[in-house]
């Protein structure tokens, strides 16, 4: 993806890091909802499957997903009250604020899950 | 403006997109590099000194009118106010281009009829309330509406925020950020008579809400105001103004209070 001259600032970096956050988390729902559906239907299975989260390459597929959905959360919480409430010149720190809080989320995440896990 | 020849003189390295419509490319002169000089310098100089057939637009040359905006390294800009120094890329060459998102005339000239035409499917066009008999309304400067309508009012309608908007570039209905301004500056004005028209002329197909916040807009007004503030106002009113109909139908017709 080629980022054109007009979109070179954070708060449009911000939009996309959003939206792109969406569509993975998106893409990942259906694996998501399948692996739970297996709880149901085949118990075996699914600790077959969850006894992958002890590989380190697992788990660092789930420190990007849980900042995917971290990000997501916080970056959609800005725009809630960007729209929502009376404007705010803050913008950009919100940006930034989204962004640090979905990395201090995952990273707590991948830390408790890589020593206490 | 004279023509520059001294033997020591630098030379600025200046892409134009020649060419109408879809159809054209970019052509490379050399422009003597001076002091203080501006974007629109440089085009003015290509025009008179190396190509007349060179087609631009410009009225006042002090950022009050408007029509000089081009895209300058890939930006929108004002080209009257924008000094060739801030912003020439490290090889100090430049690449200058007509508006995106508007058809083009010739060169660097856009079509805006496009542009304004959204400003009036935007309602946003003045709605008298009075007769000349009657007088000016007075206008209270403290109220918060009031605040909200000045805020955006020093539109100068150079399109510059339409240029940079992503969502007018994907969606051709999307009525884009100035027409939109100046709706939310007159559902705040006491003196405008055409709030619930206003209200549903930008909740339509193209409307307030197929606005992604991206705040282009804002980041590249030249005079500062902030569409993206103006939008997000109009889609908390257009909420309100449709779950007051779903309410209460027979609001529907009744003229709102002002925000």
């Amino acid at each position: 993806m080629k980022v054109s001259g007009h979109q070179r600032h954070g708060l449009w970096f911000a939009y996309i890091s959003h939206r792109l956050s969406g569509l993975l988390l998106a893409l990942f729902l259906p694996l998501h909802f399948w692996v739970l559906s297996l709880a149901l239907n085949d118990r075996a299975a699914l600790d077959g499957f969850l006894s992958w989260t002890d590989l380190w390459y697992v788990k660092v597929a789930e420190y990007g997903l849980v900042f995917l959905l971290s990000l997501h959360f916080f970056g959609g919480l800005r725009l809630m009250a960007l729209e929502w409430l009376p404007w705010s010149a803050r913008q950009k720190t919100y940006a930034a604020t989204a962004l640090a809080a979905g990395f201090a989320v995952s990273t707590s995440f991948f830390l408790s899950a890589t020593f206490y896990g | 403006m004279t023509q520059i020849s001294q033997p020591d003189q630098q030379f600025i390295k200046v892409s134009i997109w020649r060419g109408a419509g879809d159809k054209g490319g970019y052509e490379t002169f050399d422009v003597p590099d001076q002091e203080s000089q501006t974007i629109l310098d440089l085009v003015s100089y290509i025009q008179q000194y190396i190509d007349p057939s060179l087609t631009y637009r410009f009225a006042c040359r002090v950022g009050m009118c408007g029509s000089c905006a081009m895209m300058v390294n890939g930006v929108p800009r004002w080209t009257c106010r924008t000094h060739v120094k801030k912003i020439t890329d490290k090889a100090g060459s430049l690449t200058i281009a007509p508006l995106r998102n508007l058809p083009v005339i010739k060169d660097l000239v856009v079509d805006m009829d496009v542009f304004f035409d959204k400003w009036v499917r935007a309602e946003a066009v003045h709605h008298p309330t009075r007769s000349i008999e009657q007088g000016v309304q007075p206008v209270s400067e403290d109220t918060a509406e009031r605040q909200a309508a000045n805020a955006a009012i020093e539109c100068i309608n150079c399109a510059v925020c339409y240029a940079a908007c992503d969502v007018v570039a994907s969606n051709p209905e999307y009525l884009g950020p100035a027409a939109l301004n100046r709706a939310w500056s007159l559902v705040n004005d006491v003196r405008d008579g055409g709030r619930e028209a206003i209200l549903e002329a930008v909740s339509g197909t193209g409307g307030c809400h197929n606005c992604h916040s991206q705040q282009s807009c804002q980041k590249y007004c030249p005079n500062e105001l902030n569409p993206t503030a103006s939008i997000a106002g109009l889609k908390r009113e257009t909420s309100k103004f449709a779950l007051r109909n779903l309410l209460n139908p027979a609001n529907k017709h009744n003229q709102g209070e002002p925000a």
